[in-house]
């Protein structure tokens, strides 16, 4: 069930996307698709409408879904709003993210949710709201997750922290299984990890700067595989970025425990080495880790233990950024980047995975754990045409303007990667053409 | 060291200088440094301890962190070499009001100015001041980080009490995590050639060793007869409260440089502390009294070495080295003979001034290794 069922369909000429490769959960066929009215309204070979967009040698994808954006609105708007950041994620191929709820105030009720997601509709994509497990994110009395949850709230998350206290999260978790939501939890043990400021290792040895352990993360990881075994409830962990949390997420889920998990780019791409300049650009938490964790990462999005790629896209304004590294905010774009870098990093670095094996982890996985039924789907006649066209053959290198966030904070500038987003309709709606925002 | 070192010496190659961490030196350029540190020592051993070298350039001291000796240490150095000197505290500054550290920088900068020195209580801070600056940057002390300065006049002590380091067995005692003297004289003392071990609580070292070329002892005791060197370092209230030792007294009891201790170390082995020191908590007050204790002679030292930084950071570069010491200074005309020579030069003519380019460019100085 979407939570922004407002959405207008903004009606134009038919269009065809003619000559490229459809891939969706169900495989890859060389197919044309029509769209009309929002919808997708025929698949097949040889195809016309009243527009034509040859798509030659690209993927025609269910539109990606990000399971972990800060969009900073309300509260953070000259580091982010709505429009720039459903803006980013639309030239990144998204035609949904999940806005995460540390905003100011915090999006722990239904009149801000309301607000998020009256301001999602103008979007370019579509935004669906999260909400905290607790007040004010404050871990210490749960937030009125029924009334959330009414106005389509399905994932509930403390996120930029954990629940601390285990028996809160125990009630937490009963409570949220009662509504049919799930809970996302930001893995970090804080009495680990207060007034740290990146991962301990050799890196933060040497550079005189206060780790946390990886073991601030597993530790988290560990109590709640506990606790959803002693409820039952589904559990969802945000962002892993250590090898010892994929490696117990994926016994938990052998076990038969209802978790899910997903992983950022940066945790697969970027390691604490990046810290050496001091600059806090490649400050994040959880905190970028070592060669090894990088290595399971991938393995885990490979096999299966991980399901999604989810950005963790956190703005920060260039003078936040500019801090001494251990006083500014954590957090890295990510929405005009994932896609690319994981084709970079996991397709062509090994990990044995294809297109395809990315896309459902970009895509179809994630519009799944978090309920979006209008994502994701399979691309067939009838179904709302949330769809990006990606040429895998693009190679491009990362500038450092930010694209079309109002933040800048890239940590992958000069890198070459490969895979870049072409088209981009959101129900129907072309909202990038030829990599432009069409508004 | 690091690949952001090795970085950083390439990227500034056309611009200025800076000091950032012991790693941006080689032992080339360390042994360059404390050699100029010799003729630095002769220059304030004069009557008038002054030289024009660095007249015309000024220098500011940016200190975000409260520290009397390194500041005076640094504005001394630039006054005995005619810089000028401005200094910004943060009590007295804007940064009080909410400036960030670039928009500070960037104001003094536009006063004109050749170089300057940081001291900040975040580690990293005046490396990124350095990508932001057209000065030359010299780090005073950041964090758990960096103080090359206090490196290089305690491996300048060292020198001129034991000849070299090459081979001399170095403990530093204390709490190594989060000390920048500690990062910095491990570089210098082991790029020098010194053995170095660090006897700590596991509590108070660095969660990964890995890669440093030092070894480990928790036996202060075990430790001490071998040592040509026993380096203190301060210990702080507020490691208590992380719970890092149980109590200072405790700590006392394994760690201190008690008399019983001391008298267990060779003879001619040095006493040394970055100082301020805690008498009583890392070392018993008589032993910090006794003559083979140099603290004082550390402090001393600093001048000299901040002199040398200073003048192969500014002294050569951007204008051709002139008049080191210059032919019409009034020092100059002093006859050597009749200056106390504390140098450990042993011809006094090899001590004679750099003329011309017989300083150093500073960028051979950062030519990556």
């Amino acid at each position: 069930m979407s939570n922004s069922n407002q959405r207008s369909v903004v009606s134009g000429p038919d269009v065809v996307l003619a000559g490229g490769t459809v891939v969706d959960a169900t495989g890859e066929r060389r197919l044309d698709v029509v769209i009309s009215e929002g919808r997708i309204a025929a698949v097949g070979p040889g195809l016309d409408a009243e527009h034509r967009i040859d798509v030659g040698g690209c993927l025609v994808s269910p539109g990606l879904v990000d399971l972990h954006t800060h969009l900073r609105q309300p509260g953070k708007e000259e580091a982010e709003t709505i429009e720039s950041g459903s803006r980013a994620a639309a030239l990144g191929g998204y035609t949904a993210v999940l806005a995460m709820p540390n905003t100011t105030p915090t999006t722990d009720c239904a009149a801000v949710v309301r607000e998020v997601l009256e301001l999602g509709r103008k979007g370019l994509v579509d935004v669906h709201s999260s909400g905290a497990i607790t007040v004010a994110r404050a871990g210490e009395r749960l937030a009125p997750m029924a009334e959330m949850a009414d106005l389509g709230v399905r994932i509930f998350t403390d996120d930029g922290s954990g629940v601390q206290d285990d028996r809160l999260m125990r009630r937490a978790l009963e409570y949220a299984s009662g509504l049919g939501v799930t809970l996302a939890q930001h893995c970090e043990t804080t009495s680990l990890s207060e007034g740290t400021c990146m991962h301990e290792g050799e890196w933060s040895s040497r550079l005189g700067l206060p780790g946390q352990p990886s073991e601030a993360e597993e530790l988290m990881v560990m109590r709640d595989i506990a606790l959803a075994r002693l409820t039952g409830a589904r559990m969802h962990f945000l962002h892993l970025s250590t090898a010892g949390s994929v490696a117990m997420v994926a016994a938990a889920r052998a076990g038969g425990l209802p978790i899910t998990a997903e992983a950022a780019p940066h945790h697969f791409t970027l390691t604490d080495e990046c810290c050496a300049g001091y600059d806090a650009t490649f400050k994040v938490h959880p905190p970028l880790r070592t060669a090894a964790d990088v290595a399971a990462i991938k393995h885990g999005l490979a096999s299966g233990a991980i399901d999604a790629i989810a950005t963790d896209h956190a703005p920060h304004a260039l003078e936040e950024k500019e801090r001494p590294f251990d006083q500014a905010p954590p957090g890295m774009l990510g929405l005009e980047y994932a896609l690319a870098l994981a084709f970079t990093e996991l397709v062509d670095g090994g990990t044995g995975m294809t297109e395809a094996d990315v896309l459902a982890r970009l895509s179809w996985q994630p519009a799944s754990i978090a309920g979006m039924n209008d994502h994701g789907g399979p691309i067939v006649e009838g179904r709302p045409a949330n769809l990006c066209v990606i040429d895998p053959t693009a190679r491009w290198t990362v500038d450092a303007s930010g694209g079309a966030s109002r933040s800048r904070n890239v940590p992958y500038v000069g890198r070459e990667v490969r895979g870049r987003v072409r088209h981009t309709f959101c129900f129907g709606e072309p909202v990038v053409i030829d990599g432009e925002a069409q508004r | 060291m690091s690949a952001a070192s090795r970085a950083r010496a390439s990227d500034v190659a056309d611009g200025p200088g800076h000091l950032l961490a012991m790693s941006d030196l080689g032992r080339a350029e360390i042994e360059e440094l404390l050699s100029l540190t010799d003729t630095m020592v002769e220059v304030n051993s004069r009557p008038i301890p002054k030289v024009p070298a660095l007249r015309g350039r000024t220098m500011v001291s940016l200190f975000y962190e409260d520290s009397t000796r390194t500041r005076l240490s640094f504005e001394t150095a630039a006054r005995r070499l005619s810089a000028d000197t401005m200094s910004f505290s943060v009590s007295a500054s804007s940064v009080n009001k909410g400036e960030s550290v670039r928009d500070t920088v960037e104001t003094i900068e536009a006063m004109g100015i050749d170089a300057i020195v940081v001291r900040h209580k975040s580690s990293g801070v005046p490396e990124q001041i350095a990508r932001w600056s057209t000065a030359a940057v010299i780090n005073a002390g950041d964090g758990w980080h960096q103080h090359p300065t206090q490196a290089l006049l305690d491996s300048y002590t060292i020198r001129s009490h034991l000849g070299s380091l090459e081979g001399r067995h170095i403990a530093i005692v204390g709490d190594i995590k989060h000390s920048r003297v500690a990062r910095s004289n491990i570089e210098a003392f082991t790029t020098l050639g010194a053995e170095v071990t660090l006897v700590a609580p596991p509590t108070l070292l660095p969660p990964s060793l890995e890669p440093w070329p030092v070894k480990v002892s928790h036996d202060l005791d075990a430790v001490l007869p071998s040592l040509d060197v026993c380096y203190l370092l301060r210990m702080q209230q507020e490691r208590m409260t992380e719970a890092l030792v149980p109590t200072l007294r405790e700590y006392s009891s394994q760690f201190e440089l008690t008399e019983k201790r001391a008298d267990r170390m060779a003879p001619g082995a040095l006493i040394m502390h970055p100082g301020p020191m805690n008498r009583g908590v890392e070392i018993a007050g008589a032993v910090a009294d006794r003559a083979n204790a140099v603290m004082t002679e550390q402090v001393a030292n600093g001048v000299a070495v901040r002199m040398a930084v200073l003048f192969m950071l500014l002294g050569s570069g951007r204008y051709p080295m002139r008049g080191f010491p210059t032919e019409d200074a009034e020092p100059a005309d002093e006859p050597a003979a009749q200056r106390p020579d504390r140098s450990v030069r042993p011809d006094p003519e090899d001590n004679a001034a750099p003329e011309n380019n017989a300083a150093p460019e500073h960028n051979e100085a950062k030519d990556p290794r």
